[in-house]
């Protein structure tokens, strides 16, 4: 299973909805391999899951991987609420 | 034996416990330093999310940590790549690549007295700006904002906070 997480540069808000995905991911006892990357690769990018900013979402809609928009990035109820539909 | 064993368990025990509190410490000196009180402003009034963004970016230049082409990076990201900086309801991080001007990590904080209309529909009441130095250095900041910001009581504490002391009040617990 590998997640993708993903803002404009792969810097910012993707590190921290990463760290929001990981605690979340260890909580559960989840083994997944997560991964930033910034807007212009994530679409040729291989992975499952792709976690982002509605803006994004819509714009990766087509894509291989499973698009979800994710409102607040940093709340792991909103998180664990995805992953725990998905998984 | 036996109470040898356990003395010295109990020693490697205290000594552990020694350290990690050494740690927090120096995490908590460290992290003291990236918001600077003179880098909050609250009650703001702004004629668009550009002007925030600029003022944002202002109180980072202001208090050293970037230059001025930092905060024109910032401004250019988000016509460039759209209002994607928004973390959360009405929370937008504005941010930029350390090449683009980063001198010292730390963040800026911006309140607005009433929350805009950011490059687009989405409204934003609350600005973090963030100066990262590199990728591995600006990890503990990220989670310390994050910390906040998944925080929802702390949140609404700082969109609706009125004073400097008041963002560091809340920034407190987590710095």
């Amino acid at each position: 299973m590998k997640i993708l997480t993903v803002c404009g540069m792969g810097f910012g808000s993707s590190m921290m909805l990463k760290m929001t995905v990981e605690s979340v991911l260890q909580e559960k006892g989840i083994k997944a391999e997560v991964e930033t990357a910034d807007f212009g690769t994530a679409s040729s990018a291989e992975a499952d899951l792709i976690l982002t900013n509605e803006e994004f979402a819509k714009q990766l809609q087509g894509s291989k991987a499973k698009v979800v928009a994710i409102q607040n990035i940093a709340d792991k109820e909103e998180v664990k609420q995805v992953l725990e539909e998905l998984l | 034996m036996e109470i040898l064993a356990r003395i010295t368990a109990e020693n490697i025990g205290a000594k552990a416990s020694q350290q990690g509190r050494i740690r927090a410490e120096k995490e908590v000196i460290a992290l003291k330093g990236l918001l600077d009180s003179k880098a909050i402003q609250t009650n703001i009034q702004v004629n668009d999310w550009e002007d925030a963004v600029r003022r944002c970016g202002k109180l980072l230049v202001e208090t050293g940590k970037v230059t001025e082409s930092y905060v024109q990076a910032m401004v250019q990201n988000i016509h460039e790549l759209g209002p994607y900086m928004i973390i959360a309801p009405e929370v937008a991080l504005p941010h930029s690549r350390p090449e683009d001007g980063v001198r010292k990590k730390g963040i800026s904080v911006l309140v607005l007295d009433e929350s805009i209309t950011f490059a687009g529909e989405k409204r934003v009441k609350l600005l973090i700006g963030l100066a990262a130095t590199d990728k591995d250095s600006h990890m503990n900041l990220l989670q310390q904002v994050a910390e906040v910001i998944g925080d929802e009581e702390r949140l609404k504490r700082l969109k609706n906070a009125g004073s400097a002391a008041e963002v560091e009040a809340v920034f407190e617990h987590s710095f």
